[in-house]
């Protein structure tokens, strides 16, 4: 069963594949930018000592945003 | 001939693609290359001769697209603007291939003459990725060749292919992305009206400028409406679309577009561009490296160790080099006193030139082994990782993880320049962020705030210098993170800003890269001992000697060291330090000191050269080759208090004249003057605050 939740929520080594990246304005275009938008596979790596930010995996490279930017990303999990 | 009649190739791609590692191999220049993404934030220009011709190379700064957020995206973009270059090198990471394109495809929808060079070739190989580029080279119709620029593998092939575009400039039109029914509809009744008036159309693609008016682009909105009355037409059409888009999708245009691009390429790799075996044996070392060194708890007990380790590396290492040198300008002072004649020529010489740059340069040793493994740092691509563990920390005190390169370059491990620093801030995204790195990197202990540390640390702690000179590190630290919580609760408010940021791959740097880097900056640092800091040394020795003690006056006073304390008193520099001197003895710093203080706003260099001239012109024997150190250990009044109060003050005042004209230049000159009497205004008050305490703590 596919299931759709935010990417914070998202355990670390998680495979998921974005559904959508609902962030406006500037922070909506830096995540874009990263190369996180709908249909690309992400997963969480690691989060950082104060468990804020999170570093992803995603289209071959390690990104790293924050738990409140991660909000904007819902991501769809195979159950 | 002028500049502008050479052929001109620029260089664009994503941060940390390996852009200048290319202008470097094709110029022979020696930029800045890091494993960071925004090493470089100008334009940069040099020339590479190819088969005998001179083509005129753009390095630009890295950026993920050309929305043009922060300035160095900016700069990249007017330069492929309005410079025009005849060929853009668009330098593509290929084992992130698709990431990368969605710049290139920006590009090519501008129209920028593209030539695509897949650059970490080695790197996408040992990841298992295979790309097909003579496919590449067809779907999108323009030249696709691979690079490994740090070995430069492929150079010579790319440069022939980018002069055969030279000689014969090959025109492809803007290429043509679908962004949907929606805003297709939009954008062709926009393009038809851009055409028709000629609206902007000598510079930008007519599809290009509908694009940037959906997507809201507040530098072509601001152009447009000088433009003409057009532009409320379109903005009116991009609003009506906006709106259709909420109303039925909930979401800006701005979203669409990115999807569709993001698709349109998702849809060239599938048509045979990209493949991938299983091989990920770089990814899984990078992995394997960041388990440990970015783990919970591990990440940042290593992150202090490394920083401590590095201290304790210098001194060991450096000690018996920065003895040589010491020696060597003692015995070279000697010599001077010997060969010169008593008089001003040999005061000039010996305590104007040798005692004063000399103890600037007899730092050297210790200042290269600094920068030597502050370079392997930075090439290895462990500062992205400092930036991601400390960035929830930084966001305390109203700074960015972003702030944390800046805050190294000026210093923030020792050894840096607040020039750079200030610079680097340009990464920074939000205006307000950058603004308050701006104004704290200056507190960072940089290369020329070393020698006064390890100087007066070796007068007062001996035992523990590396112990000292890592606690004065975390002191600038301390002081920037409280100064920008404090400027941005004040001054400069505002909220934060995203923190979306790339960790590149571990690399394991270059033998000649690092020997680059470390020559490059000790150069730096010997260049301008031997120039501006003599100038100001000479200048202050000018100073410490005239006008000189009237005969009379001298004949009264008992001995030869009377005379010569009087005489360093009566110049004017010794009149300004007096002057000071019942502000500055709270502090526990004495006229002496002053002096070399006031020098110190020119260049920090100036605070131990001029200590040194004014300890040697009070001296009553200049032939007596004892150093400064010991100098100072002999000033009964220089005690542990003063010593840290001096140091303190020295860490916080003011930046140097350098620095506040690139805060001018990177701000405005009321941010530069703002920086320069609130840096002092603090210092000073901890300084007294400091000594006070300490005096009657210790005694
Ligand atoms: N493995 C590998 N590494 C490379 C190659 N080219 C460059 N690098 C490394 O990639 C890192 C980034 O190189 P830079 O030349 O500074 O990249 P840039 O594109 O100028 O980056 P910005 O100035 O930040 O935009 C450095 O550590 C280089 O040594 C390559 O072909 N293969
Ligand atoms: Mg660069």
């Amino acid at each position: 069963m596919a299931h759709i939740m935010s990417l914070r929520e998202l355990q670390v080594d998680q495979p998921a594949v974005i559904a959508s990246v609902t962030a406006k304005g500037e922070m909506g275009r830096r995540i874009r930018d990263m190369g996180l938008a709908p249909g690309v596979q992400v997963s969480v790596f690691g989060r950082a000592p104060l468990y804020d930010p999170v570093a992803l995996r995603v289209l071959g490279t390690t990104i790293s945003l924050r738990n409140n930017e991660a909000d904007h990303i819902l991501v769809q999990v195979e159950e | 001939m002028a500049a502008t009649q050479h052929a001109s190739v620029a260089l664009a791609g994503n941060p940390n693609a390996g852009k200048t590692t290319l202008f470097n191999a094709l110029t022979g220049a020696r930029q800045h290359v890091g494993n960071y993404p925004g090493i470089t934030v100008e334009r940069k220009e040099g020339v590479a001769m190819v088969n005998g011709r001179e083509v005129r190379i753009l390095d630009l700064p890295g950026t993920y697209s050309l929305s043009a957020y922060s300035p160095e995206e900016l700069v990249a973009r007017n330069v492929l603007v309005t410079e025009r270059p005849q060929v853009v090198v668009g330098v593509l990471n290929a084992s992130c291939l698709e990431r990368n394109l969605y710049l290139a495809v920006q590009l090519m929808e501008l129209g920028a003459p593209l030539v695509l060079a897949l650059n970490m070739m080695d790197e996408a190989e040992a990841q298992g990725l295979r790309i097909n580029m003579p496919r590449l080279a067809d779907l999108l119709g323009l030249p696709v060749l691979p690079l490994v620029a740090k070995r430069g593998k492929g150079v010579d092939e790319l440069m022939a292919v980018v002069t055969s575009r030279l000689d014969t400039p090959v025109h492809a039109p803007p290429l043509h992305v679908s962004y949907g029914p929606d805003l297709d509809a939009a954008l062709a009744s926009m393009q038809q009206l851009i055409e028709e008036h000629r609206f902007l159309t000598d510079r930008y693609p007519a599809r290009w400028i509908a694009l940037k008016y959906l997507e809201a682009d507040a530098d072509i909105l601001a152009q447009g409406r000088q433009a003409g009355p057009l532009s409320a037409m379109l903005e009116e059409i991009a609003e009506k679309t906006a709106a259709h888009c909420r109303s039925t999708l909930e979401v800006e245009p701005e979203a669409i577009i990115a999807d569709y691009r993001y698709g349109f390429i998702a849809s060239l790799m599938r048509k045979g561009v990209l493949s991938r075996e299983v091989a990920e044996e770089r990814r899984a070392f990078s992995e394997k490296m960041d388990r440990i060194l970015t783990q919970r708890l591990l990440g940042p007990v290593l992150m202090f160790a490394v920083l401590l380790a590095l201290y304790h590396a210098v001194f060991t290492l450096g000690e018996t080099p920065m003895g040589w040198t010491e020696a060597f300008f003692g015995w070279l002072s000697g010599v001077a006193s010997e060969a010169l004649p008593e008089g001003l020529l040999r005061s000039l010489v010996v305590s104007g030139i040798i005692d004063g740059v000399g103890g600037v340069f007899s730092f050297v040793p210790l200042i290269m082994i600094m920068f030597f493994l502050l370079a392997f740092l930075e090439d290895t691509g462990y500062m992205a990782r400092v930036a991601y563990m400390l960035d929830r920390v930084f966001r305390m005190f109203g700074l960015h993880g972003s702030s944390v390169m800046p805050l190294i370059i000026s210093g923030g491990v020792g050894g840096g320049c607040a020039v750079p620093g200030v610079m680097a801030a340009r990464t920074l995204r939000s205006p307000k962020e950058r603004l308050a790195t701006i104004l704290t990197a200056p507190f960072m202990t940089c290369g020329a705030k070393l020698p006064v540390f390890i100087l007066i640390t070796g007068v007062v702690l001996p035992e523990h210098q590396a112990w000292a000179m890592f606690a004065l590190t975390l002191t600038g630290w301390a002081m920037a993170l409280v100064g920008a919580r404090i400027l941005r609760w004040t001054v400069i408010r505002g909220p934060a800003t995203p923190f979306v940021m790339e960790l590149p791959p571990y690399r394991f740097p270059t033998l000649r890269g690092l020997l680059i880097h470390t020559w490059e900056r000790t150069w730096q640092y010997i260049k301008k001992a031997g120039t501006v800091i003599l100038a100001i040394s000479i200048l202050l020795w000018a100073a410490m000697t005239y006008p000189s003690l009237p005969e009379e006056q001298a004949a009264a006073l008992p001995d030869e060291a009377a005379v010569a304390e009087a005489s360093l008193e009566y110049s004017i520099a010794g009149r300004i330090g007096k002057a000071l001197e019942p502000l500055s003895r709270l502090a526990g710093i004495d006229w002496r000191t002053n002096i070399a203080l006031v020098g110190g706003f020119a260049a920090k260099e100036v605070i131990v050269s001029t200590l040194g001239t004014a300890y040697s012109l009070g001296e009553v024997d200049a032939e007596d080759a004892s150093s400064l150190a010991e100098r100072l250990a002999a000033n009964p009044d220089f005690t542990l208090a003063a010593a840290i109060a001096l140091m303190l003050f020295v860490l916080i005042y003011a930046p140097c004249f350098v620095t506040v004209v690139t805060i001018w230049r990177e701000s405005n000159w009321k941010w530069a003057l703002f920086s320069t009497a609130y840096s002092t205004g603090t210092a000073y008050v901890l300084a007294v605050a400091v000594y006070q305490v300490l005096s009657m703590v210790i005694s």
